[in-house]
């Protein structure tokens, strides 16, 4: 498998620390790579970088073959690398429809089309439909319940067709029949070909579901291969459970 | 055509009857007059609304660009000649394009920040181009101020050309709001009205939504200064680049529902002839700026969200509790 995402001797550092120190790591196209570490790890700070929220002190990232030199969310996006984030972020005074929607790419010209049209908004229904949130199409986002919210912020980034989607702990916070559904949605546009790097604290869920593990601590990788080797590499059971 | 559109078309086409037939009936040139007022209001909080409202970036330099408009005629009639009566009238649009593009490098500065910095930032604005109209005696004559011919309209309806003028500006701000929340440009300013970082990460273009929107409102902005120029006849730095104009534009939005198509309307045709009305009665006390203040403070309290959108909320809620009412009588019809 060719990486669609590789980062090397990515660096950030926030005055005197360090948040990511020198990391590297692969996103094989077509897996659910895992990200994980405890807590303050650079988990989020490295999807910060990668997505061009925040700007590296070093370090070079590769999105399907080609550098990027300047990391710029609006043009990664665009590229096809899509983010959730941590604290579901979505249009809270918009329909869940408009929600979805607005997440389409559109060319400047066609600035002045309709807001919603009609071919849109069918594809906007079926995504809702496919995470049990159609019934709610036409209310308020703002009116849903935190795991609603996650669901909607997932469903969102896959309407432009992303090829990588990063997911910042998608199952945080959320019900386990919740977990369960967002477990089966990965799962399945996986199958279709999706690429995920995940970041979970759930590890029971990262092992079933992410292949290869990527374990950062104190910002830099401690490892990275399939769950079962990570699972009893001491170095990893040292960083979660002693020292 | 949907029921939605037409039923907006309806209303605006019943509004532009309505306001064209006004000065035709009413003869009363101080009532005029107070109209002419309202709708440059009118149309002055539509345009803020466009990019403030839509946007969620509140801008304090309107006046800036209305004080630009103003003088940017002004100094076009003295030294290009624009013509006379109805023609000058005919010059405003270039007016407002060529100040809205001047804006523009000025607008993707200030875009770089937000919240309150660019509310400060676009303050700032307002005092730039006093200063600049008080200091470029060349152009603007300094304090002195700048003649415009007077109109060659008949003295007995001498504002009603204005009138129409400025209802004009407010029909093409309405037509634009009306367009550009319909469209895909409203939806991205919405979406980076809510959470302009998610927006950038769903890859929309979010610096070229605000300048396209900014680029309009100062348009209009613009044209309705000149307007108000040739109205005058006569500016000077104070009254043409005045923060009052913009607190008030500012407030009849709010006052109406900022983000909503008619508030900023209802608002300055609510506030206008009230503000009048104080003016005649303790103008010369300065009174009605307390006035002005205690509108301020009722909106804040008793309607944080303006008027459309408050009576909107009335009209579901009450609705809602029809339907329950009506449901318990069937229940209770259903089980006797």
């Amino acid at each position: 498998m060719s990486a669609l995402l590789e980062v090397e001797g990515l660096t950030k550092r926030f005055g005197g620390v360090t948040a990511v120190d020198a990391c590297s790591f692969s996103v094989p196209e077509g897996s659910v790579t895992a990200l994980v570490g405890p807590n303050g790890s650079g988990k989020t700070t490295a999807f910060n970088l990668i997505t061009g929220y925040a700007r590296p002190d070093a370090g070079a990232i590769r999105f399907a073959g080609t550098p990027v030199r300047r990391p710029d969310p609006i043009r990664l996006a665009r590229r096809g690398l899509t983010r959730t984030f941590q604290q579901a972020r979505i249009f809270a005074d918009l329909t869940l429809v408009q929600n979805v929607v607005a997440a389409l790419q559109q060319p400047w010209h066609a600035a002045l089309r309709r807001a919603v049209k009609r071919l849109e908004r069918a594809r906007a229904l079926e995504l809702l439909e496919e995470f049990g949130l159609a019934r709610l199409a036409h209310e308020r986002a703002g009116s849903l319940s935190y795991g609603q919210k996650k669901l909607l912020e997932f469903a969102t980034v896959l309407m432009a067709e992303p090829r990588l989607v990063l997911l910042d702990e998608p199952t945080a916070g959320v019900n386990p029949v919740l977990v369960e559904q967002i477990e089966q949605r990965v799962r399945d546009l996986n199958a279709r070909g999706l690429t995920f790097l995940v970041v979970e604290h759930n590890m029971n869920l990262v092992m079933r579901l992410c292949d290869p593990v990527v374990v950062l601590d104190h910002g830099t990788k401690l490892a990275e291969g399939r769950p079962d080797e990570v699972r009893s590499d001491p170095r990893v059971l040292d960083a979660y459970l002693g020292g | 055509m949907s029921r939605a559109t037409a039923a907006g078309l309806l209303r605006g086409g019943a509004f532009a009857a309505i306001g064209i037939a006004f000065p035709f009936v009413v003869h009363a040139a101080w009532i005029v007059n107070i109209g002419v007022l309202a709708l440059m209001y009118a149309a002055l909080a539509t345009a803020w609304n466009l990019f403030s409202g839509y946007t969620g970036y509140i801008s304090l330099g309107q006046a800036a660009f209305f004080g630009l408009g103003a003088y940017t005629l002004a100094i076009a009639f003295e030294h290009f000649g624009v013509g006379s009566g109805y023609k000058p009238f005919w010059a405003l649009p270039l007016v407002g394009a060529g100040v809205a593009l001047a804006s523009l490098p000025i607008a993707w500065i200030a875009l770089r920040t937000r919240h309150m910095t660019f509310a400060i930032v676009t303050l700032t604005l307002l005092f730039v181009v006093q200063q600049l109209a008080f200091n470029l005696r060349s152009l603007t004559h300094g304090s002195s101020g700048l003649m415009l011919p007077t109109p060659s309209f008949g003295i007995d309806n001498y504002d009603r050309p204005f009138y129409l003028a400025m209802l004009a500006l407010l029909l093409v701000a309405l037509g634009l709001c009306w367009l550009v929340l319909r469209s895909k440009l409203g939806l991205m300013l919405l979406a980076i009205r809510e959470d302009e970082e998610k927006a950038r990460g769903l890859g929309i273009r979010v610096t070229g939504a605000k300048l396209v929107a900014w680029w309009l409102s100062i348009a209009v902005t613009a044209m309705v200064g000149g307007v108000w120029a040739y109205y005058l006849t006569f500016i000077y730095p104070e009254p043409a680049v005045d923060p009052l104009v913009m607190i008030g534009a500012v407030l009849m939005t709010f006052l109406g529902g900022r983000g909503t198509l008619w508030g900023p309307t209802i608002g300055a045709l609510v506030l206008v002839p009230a503000q009048q009305y104080l003016l005649t009665r303790w103008g010369a006390s300065q009174w009605y700026l307390v006035g002005y203040a205690a509108v301020f403070m009722i909106v804040l309290l008793v309607l944080p969200r303006g008027i459309l959108p408050s009576l909107r909320d009335g009209l579901v809620r009450l609705r809602e509790r029809r339907r329950t009412r009506r449901r318990g009588v069937m229940r209770r019809e259903a089980a006797a």
